[in-house]
């Protein structure tokens, strides 16, 4: 077996909670992502599967236990790393080509190469026609899709996904996993995507992982043996899928049910 | 593909294009009549009271400012030509705001991003804010005399505070989605303040500017009553010293004319540089 291109290991993440002493968000967490994998997590909302990803960018710091990226323990953001977060981060004062030509600029391509990069990325998610607007002018699932060309432009070895299509309508939706599949396949990226619904995660991943109720850790991984290139409206509806979401969901319920009861008793 | 439509800027149906164009424009028009209508009533029923009712030497009537104002344009004030007055005015006025407010864009900027220096900074900047600002005029006067720089200083320190707090907010309140964002994208400390932050305060340092201009224009008038050779300031205390109510009023109405300038220039550039923001529901509604 290949070193994994991600490896966490026994990954804790306290945080300072509101009032006095602190919050687990993710407790004892091993994982390993194998270069060019699709991992799809799971888990109940809130359970601390955006903490997972913070952990792995760098943007967050563990409290205890390794975070690794290519071996490397993570210190700061690790090159070669992509993020798409849950909520629009697109700049709203650029346009969309600058939006997507921002990534190489920030590495310190210049003007005229960034902009001719981020133009084929435009027109590969689709929005040819579109490159001069501002993001208010696009609708959500647009403006996901600058999200996508501004990460994907900068060729990543690693993407972190943070539900990134939740907001979303479902035929949007449906249609943006589409799109992810078909741009990531030529990529050869390593993926983590975050989501909480089983579905979405079945459909795109070759591994999903379940999380547990707050505070997270791994309770149970699942190969997905579907095969690719998968279209994510068709393969729904295969018995191979109905029985891989059988086994995965009766992991995942009683966590929900869990997170469920911890609400009620908190609200 | 049908998903993904572009949002319309307006969206509602329209009835009839031009019919409703009719009607706005005809409503434009009801509104332009009301307020023209508003300001005749107002100054005929003033000329009318003091023709015949108050006395016009503590009230001075429309007719004897308009007078006032023909003879200053055409003969010159009492200092010398109304031009001049005018122009040392908008020079301390206009040097004032432009050092106050890139004071005040700068440090805000730098305090907002900094927690260390906010937290050491702030009851320095609480106090200083709380001093009343006016009364440094005459402080600025000891300081640096009668000339342009005791006025300059006097609209700096009046500008400073109004910016200053707006571009600090402006910087805190930077989306921390965005800074996550071009992070992970690759930007150092300093694309970050200058790609991510700078813009963002951006609004905010805006809707500080639109005031700032009026309170630049305080500290120049402020700062000529206290004491000067030259300026509009000089020309309304004068009056006030010969108890010529209608020099007042005329000095009055020249410095509201560059300050309606001044915001008529600002509102053009907010709305250049900030063309990238979605058209506000209330802009037709805008004071």
């Amino acid at each position: 077996m290949t070193t994994p291109v991600i490896e966490l290991r026994g990954a804790t993440k306290r945080f300072p909670a509101t009032g006095s002493g602190t919050h687990t968000a993710v407790r004892d967490l091993t994982l390993t992502v194998a270069p060019g994998e699709f991992v799809a997590v799971v888990g109940p909302t809130g359970c601390g599967k955006s903490t997972t990803l913070s952990l792995v960018s760098g943007l967050e710091a563990a409290s205890s236990g390794d975070v690794l990226v290519r071996g490397e323990p993570v210190r700061r953001i690790p090159s070669g790393v992509g993020y798409m977060f849950q909520s629009d981060a697109v700049l709203p004062w650029r346009s969309v080509l600058d939006n997507v030509a921002a990534g190489p600029r920030y590495r310190g391509v210049g003007k005229r190469e960034a902009r001719s990069r981020a133009h084929a990325w435009v027109e590969r998610v689709g929005l040819g026609g579109f490159a001069g607007y501002y993001p208010h002018q696009l609708s959500g699932g647009m403006r996901k899709r600058v999200a996508l060309a501004q990460t994907l432009v900068n060729e990543p070895e690693i993407l972190l996904m943070d539900e990134p299509f939740s907001a979303l309508d479902v035929q949007t939706r449906a249609l943006m996993q589409d799109e992810l599949l078909r741009l990531w396949a030529g990529t050869g990226a390593a993926v983590v995507f975050v989501t909480h619904d089983l579905e979405e995660a079945i459909a795109l991943a070759d591994t999903v992982v379940v999380m547990t109720a707050s505070p997270a850790t791994v309770k149970a991984t699942f190969p997905v043996p579907l095969e690719r290139p998968r279209d994510v409206e068709e393969v729904r509806l295969t018995p191979e899928f109905l029985e891989i979401y059988r086994e995965v969901w009766d992991s995942l319920r009683t966590e929900v049910a869990k997170a469920r009861e911890e609400a009620s008793r908190v609200g | 593909m049908s998903a993904d439509t572009l949002s319309t800027v307006d969206a509602r149906p329209v009835e009839d294009g031009s019919a409703l164009v009719r009607r706005r424009r005809r409503r434009r028009a009801l509104v332009w009549a009301v307020r023209v209508a508003a300001v005749i009533v107002w100054l005929v029923s003033w000329q009318l009271a003091a023709t015949y009712w108050i006395d016009p030497f503590y009230y001075s009537k429309p007719t004897a400012i308009a007078g006032r104002l023909v003879d200053w344009f055409t003969k010159g004030t009492a200092f010398g030509s109304i031009w001049t007055q005018i122009g040392v005015t908008l020079e301390e006025a206009v040097a004032g705001f432009v050092i106050g407010a890139l004071a005040g864009v700068v440090l805000g900027i730098v305090l907002g991003r900094s927690r260390f220096l906010a937290d050491v900074a702030a009851p320095f900047i609480k106090a200083a804010n709380a001093v009343p600002r006016i009364v440094l005029a005459s402080l600025f006067i000891i300081w640096f005399g009668l000339g342009m720089s005791s006025k300059i200083a006097t609209a700096m320190v009046l500008v400073f505070f109004a910016v200053f707090f707006n571009a600090f907010q402006g910087a805190r309140e930077v989306d921390r989605n965005l800074v996550d964002n071009a992070r992970i994208l690759g930007a150092s400390r300093f694309a970050l303040l200058r790609s991510i932050v700078v813009p963002s305060a951006t609004s905010w340092i805006f809707a500080s500017l639109h005031s700032a201009f009026g309170f630049a224009l305080i500290g120049a008038v402020v700062g000529e009553f206290t004491g000067a050779d030259k300026g509009l300031g000089l020309l309304i205390n004068n009056a006030q010293g010969t108890f010529d109510a209608a020099g007042i009023y005329a000095g009055m109405i020249i410095t509201t004319v560059l300050a309606l300038a001044a915001e008529w220039l600002i509102s053009t550039a907010e709305k250049r540089l900030l063309r990238w923001r979605p058209p506000s529901a209330g802009a037709d509604a805008q004071i």
